[in-house]
């Protein structure tokens, strides 16, 4: 659900859209696309006591495969489409028949996709850290 | 006297919003800028709504600025009110900002913290210089930004970690018993005094910045004499989790941008604990380092209350002043609120004032019968 959530949606929609065995299986719609808040908590000091920071957009779904495995999501933003494709995916995630296949086709691109957006931009902000160097004197002390 | 309701501004309210789209929009031989162009290259305009606004969504907020014509506290009102319209599915797990994937990090008191120095995406050492190649033909080529082979560590120290052996910073730890107790929320429920720390937190981390700095800057400067040292400011991604009802186990809807910012300052001696520096918390959605700072030193300056052995006097310590007023919504709202009909106030008040004046001049003629 992580690589899911954290995934563009237009990455989400294209991968299913060519996930075309996948994206033919019925399924049913237990909850419709639904969006609503997170009310996102923090904490004093960062280990301390919780206090309520913000709340965040998020997206809800709920589907059924026909063999009866549920998909439920819940993704950051408002988008409904990415939060339906991502309740299929985690049913047929679940489903021992297509979990491989969803794996394949759709989280594994992502992740990969992610891990390497991920490692640039973390290269980019290590080049930033700081190399403190001490000035040597290059002239002999006076006696 | 009766309620005259006054009619016959329909017309003139429906002319004065399309004068106003129309100069939102501005020249129309000039592209229209989109929303996606505002959320990725005014993208600190962007958090600063989303911080205040106290709603994590950069779509909506990008949406909010444009709409607004870039008036700041217009769209974090805009943002605002559209929350109002979602229901709330429940609440996070905390964030950890331990496990911040780091974007910048600097400590000003420690030189040589665990992690190191990490400048990041700042305006820190640029020159404030007008740079006329952005205006003249759009694009600045962009020059590659290096690539260190060495990356970061995947969990950054934090400032608790390097104080954690000699224990001089004041101990910031969960109650034992936090399953048992809901943060207090100001969306929920009216300001109560005195506040406790988790409503001064929310109430800060929603404050607006330019009351919360200006606050910050009067301790710095005599009014509250906090003396600051930035232990430590990070800005970089953190997960968000969720505990879904249907599932009953915590799962990860998203990640979000934060900063966050621990302020050291004033050793002090509680009861008979040794004495240990009192910290300053911020943290704020977006890329927010000027307010988080802020909120990190007037958290600091509202610990300090006589039961802690100080002595309240500054405008920054009083609790009520502060949470009060550091609302940027409620406060535009209830100065812009003059600009709305007061007729029958001003009617009152001008009954008054021409009765005084009357009784004025019946004493001046009195007085000058008698000299």
């Amino acid at each position: 659900m992580k690589v899911l959530a954290t995934s563009t949606p237009d990455h989400v929609e294209s991968l299913w859209a060519q996930a075309s065995e996948l994206n033919e299986i019925p399924c049913e719609i237990i909850r419709k696309p639904e969006r609503g808040l997170v009310m996102v908590r923090g904490r004093a000091g960062s280990a301390g006591e919780q206090f309520n920071l913000g709340e965040m957009t998020v997206t809800r779904c709920a589907v059924r495969l026909p063999d009866g495995e549920t998909g439920v999501s819940y993704i950051a933003g408002r988008n409904l489409e990415h939060a339906l494709i991502a309740a299929k995916a985690d049913a047929l995630l679940q489903s021992e028949s297509h979990h491989q296949q969803a794996y394949d086709a759709i989280v594994a691109p992502l992740k990969q996709h992610n891990e390497k957006n991920e490692a640039d931009r973390a290269a980019k902000v290590a080049a930033t850290r700081v190399n403190f160097f001490t000035m040597v004197r290059t002239r002999e002390d006076k006696k | 006297m009766a309620y005259v309701a006054v009619k016959g501004g329909e017309r003139a309210i429906t002319n004065a919003h399309n004068l106003l789209a129309e100069d939102r929009r501005g020249d129309q031989s000039i592209p229209e800028i989109e929303a996606d162009q505002v959320r990725e290259q005014l993208s600190l305009a962007v958090d600063r709504v989303m911080a205040e606004g106290s709603c994590y969504d950069r779509d909506l907020a990008a949406l909010a600025v444009k709409q607004s014509r870039g008036d700041i506290g217009e769209a974090i009102f805009l943002l605002r009110a559209y929350r109002t319209t979602l229901a709330r599915f429940g609440v996070s797990e905390a964030i950890n900002t331990r496990q911040m994937r780091v974007e910048r990090r600097v400590s000003a008191a420690f030189k040589d913290i665990p992690g190191g120095q990490v400048l990041g995406p700042t305006f820190d050492y640029t020159h404030r210089l007008l740079d006329f190649q952005l205006m003249a033909n759009g694009e600045t080529p962009l020059e590659r930004t290096e690539q260190a082979d060495e990356l970061l560590p995947e969990q950054v120290p934090n400032i608790e970690d390097v104080f954690a052996h000699e224990d001089l910073l004041e101990h910031e730890t969960a109650a034992a018993n936090e399953n048992e107790t809901v943060p207090f929320d100001l969306t929920r429920e009216p300001m109560s005094f005195p506040a406790d720390r988790d409503q001064r937190l929310q109430s800060l981390a929603r404050g607006d910045e330019g009351f919360l700095l200006s606050l910050a800057y009067s301790t710095q400067r005599g009014w509250g004499g906090t003396h600051p040292l930035c232990g430590e400011i990070r800005l970089g991604e953190v997960d968000v989790e969720f505990i879904p009802e249907e599932l009953g186990f915590p799962i990860t809807i998203g990640q979000i941008m934060v900063t966050e910012c621990q302020m050291i300052s004033n050793s002090r001696t509680i009861g008979e604990e040794p004495p240990r520096y009192a910290r300053g918390y911020g943290l704020t959605f977006g890329h927010n380092e000027r307010k988080t700072m802020s909120m990190a030193i007037v958290d600091r300056a509202l610990k300090n209350r006589p039961a802690e052995g100080e002595k309240p006097e500054f405008a920054a310590h009083d609790e009520e002043f502060v949470l009060y007023h550091c609302d940027n919504v409620e406060a535009s709202g209830f100065v812009q609120h003059l600009k709305l009909p007061h007729y029958v106030d001003f009617q009152a008040s001008l009954q008054f004032v021409r009765k005084q004046r009357e009784e004025w001049a019946e004493r001046q003629a009195a007085k000058e019968a008698a000299e």
